[in-house]
């Protein structure tokens, strides 16, 4: 054990060093490139007794830098959310998206967007999150309820994914017709939620997703000693101690408010959650405290650097980082799968 | 001392198990024998408290544990079951140390280290410590699996200021299923000499009666979820039983090591 915590711990900081070049590359390369100095320069006109910011400081510090922290913990939650379904499915196949959450959230934000304007229903900072977290129990429950067998009330990961794809097909056309009934300029924002993107960042967001990400992760790594113990099989975790029926509710509600509240913000990020914890288990095995926290990181590093991705490649326009996460995620996916022969 | 106080379990209108009675002192291994379906395994698993009964208690040291906390429980109670599938790449030791999870918070202490690296070497598993489990072949496997569980309950439970020093249960759910007889002699020599403890109660299922009649002290006959019998051998496993219960006519064939052979027709 001491010499692959060892080899654990050096991959942990390892990953932290990438996620800050990350980050560093991703607060200076975009529409406009930023200097160092010019950053620096930035950061000091927020201290008291400074002059004004310029408007390319402005846009730095109002669009560039809480893009970029909404980035990071957007890819936090996803990749953490992706590690907890697979330890709880036993099953490396599994992800947030597969089994309907994303897409429930999403719904859950884009009607509240419709009903919202035209109810004019007060919008605090809480109730679009709040919205997408309620989609997201709804979806999930309904995937569950329905992949169900009727004979000992297991679902099969197999029918877990198929009666996942057939919501997440539902819940992507209810979103679809929200937009068709929609008026142009709001159909056009309801798009964003089935893309996934990052423009509408703000610092609003930032602060909602933090909250969600690091009390979502922190319970997680609470659990992970349990989630280990799963894994020789349910009746072998109760012998060893867990209460497996309130681990699978814990773990299913951190997922859904981890994943939903950043959907809410983003819209539909897939394969993130798919493709991390897998890349993290090739590399340092599967325990799931080293695989959340592991996770976490490597979910914020390759989101930004997805998003890097969606704002260089079409400069000065830019990709919903959707398109990007799938494009590359899909095929390193592929790959691992046939590199690897996972029997499910 | 466990107690089974009249239990009695059903799935689906069937009782599996029906008022069973039966009590096992620390300090002595007992079997449970019986055909196929007469409920060994639903039995085994209800005095673990993985399943709890319909009626009756299942008393362990004078309580019932019927409300006993999961986490508690486990501290001084270990099932060892047949192979047992891993989903992820673990390494062994990661596995052996899975019985030590009871035992600690966060991480693992020196003492939990120690143990595991003991009862690699008792199961002579040291040598692939590094290894991942599902490389291994299944009669590996199951010694990985035996150093886990009596890694949960090798030392005797720590006695707190008010309460007495309290037994160490280990059940075997036929964990003999799928192992050559080499292991299954070896496995057997292993639970017995752990279960010689003063504070060990150990309860298992084998399915093999010659096996039984080796290294059980106390025998527990089971014939259609009723208790048919129990006892020492000698009293348990008479010709006349063993025809109405097994529908098999015996031999007995005297033989140094355990008194007895059984051969059967």
């Amino acid at each position: 054990m001491t010499k692959q915590t060892w080899t654990r711990r050096g991959l942990l900081v390892a990953l932290s060093f990438a996620t800050l070049l990350v980050l560093a590359a991703s607060i200076r390369y975009g529409a406009i490139d930023f200097s160092i100095p010019a950053i620096g320069r930035a950061l000091v006109s927020l201290l008291p007794g400074q002059p004004e910011p310029t408007l390319d400081q402005r846009i730095f510090l109002e669009l560039r830098l809480p893009r970029a922290a909404l980035c990071l913990l957007v890819g936090a939650s996803l990749g953490v959310g992706g590690a907890l379904m697979q330890a709880l499915f036993r099953n490396p196949i599994v992800e947030p998206g597969l089994v309907g959450t994303s897409s429930g959230a999403a719904f859950g934000s884009a009607l509240f967007f419709v009903l919202g304007g035209a109810l004019h229903l007060g919008s605090s900072l809480w109730s679009l999150p709040l919205a997408a977290c309620l989609g997201g129990v709804v979806s999930t429950y309904l995937v569950f309820l329905l992949a169900r067998s009727r004979e000992d009330g297991r679902a099969s990961i197999v029918m877990l994914l198929l009666t996942g794809l057939a919501v997440n097909a539902l819940f992507m056309s209810a979103i679809g017709f929200l937009s068709y009934i929609a008026r142009d300029p709001q159909a056009r924002s309801i798009t964003f939620w089935s893309l996934g993107t990052l423009s509408g960042a703000s610092w609003r967001a930032v602060e909602v997703v933090a909250v969600s990400t690091v009390a979502g992760t922190a319970v997680a790594l609470r659990y992970a000693k349990q989630l280990n113990a799963l894994m020789i099989g349910e009746e072998e975790a109760t012998y060893l101690g867990v209460n497996v029926n309130r681990l699978k509710w814990v773990i299913l509600s951190v997922n859904v408010v981890v994943v939903a509240v950043a959907t809410a913000f983003t819209g539909v990020i897939g394969f993130v959650g798919l493709v991390v914890p897998h890349i993290l288990r090739m590399m340092g095995g599967a325990d799931n405290r080293f695989l959340i926290l592991g996770s976490a990181l490597t979910g914020a590093m390759l989101l930004s650097l997805a998003d890097l991705l969606a704002r260089l490649s079409l400069r000065p326009a830019e990709l919903p980082i959707g398109i990007v996460t799938s494009a590359v995620g899909v095929p390193v996916f592929l790959l691992l799968l046939r590199r690897r022969q996972y029997v499910f | 001392m466990l107690e089974a106080r009249d239990i009695t379990f059903r799935v689906g209108g069937r009782a599996l198990v029906s008022g069973v009675s039966a009590s096992f002192e620390p300090g002595r291994l007992h079997l449970i024998i019986g055909p196929n379906g007469a409920g060994k395994s639903t039995l085994v698993k209800l005095l673990a408290r993985l399943l709890r009964p319909h009626e009756g208690r299942v008393v362990y040291e004078g309580e019932d544990v019927r409300h006993a906390g999961e986490a508690e429980l486990a501290k001084r109670r270990a099932v060892l079951s047949q192979l047992i599938e891993v989903a992820f790449p673990l390494t062994v030791r990661e596995v052996v140390m899975m019985g030590r999870y009871p035992h600690f918070g966060g991480r693992p202490g020196a003492a939990d280290e120690e143990i595991v690296d003991e009862l690699m070497k008792f199961f002579d598993v040291s040598e692939f410590a590094g290894r991942n489990y599902q490389t291994l072949s299944g009669g590996e496997r199951q010694r990985v699996n035996f150093a886990r569980v009596l890694a949960q309950v090798w030392r005797p439970v720590s006695a707190e200021a008010t309460a007495r020093p309290r037994c160490r249960y280990l059940f075997l759910d036929e964990p003999l299923t799928f192992l050559d007889i080499r292991h299954q002699i070896e496995f057997m020599k292993k639970v017995r000499s752990f279960s010689g403890a003063p504070d060990v109660v150990a309860v298992g299922v084998v399915h093999d009666l010659n096996l039984a009649a080796r290294f059980a002290d106390q025998i527990v006959l089971l014939d259609r979820g009723r208790v048919a019998a129990a006892g020492p051998l000698a009293e348990v496993l008479t010709a006349e039983r063993i025809r109405e219960v097994f529908g098999v006519e015996p031999t007995f064939v005297p033989v140094e090591q355990s008194g007895v052979h059984l051969i059967f027709d």
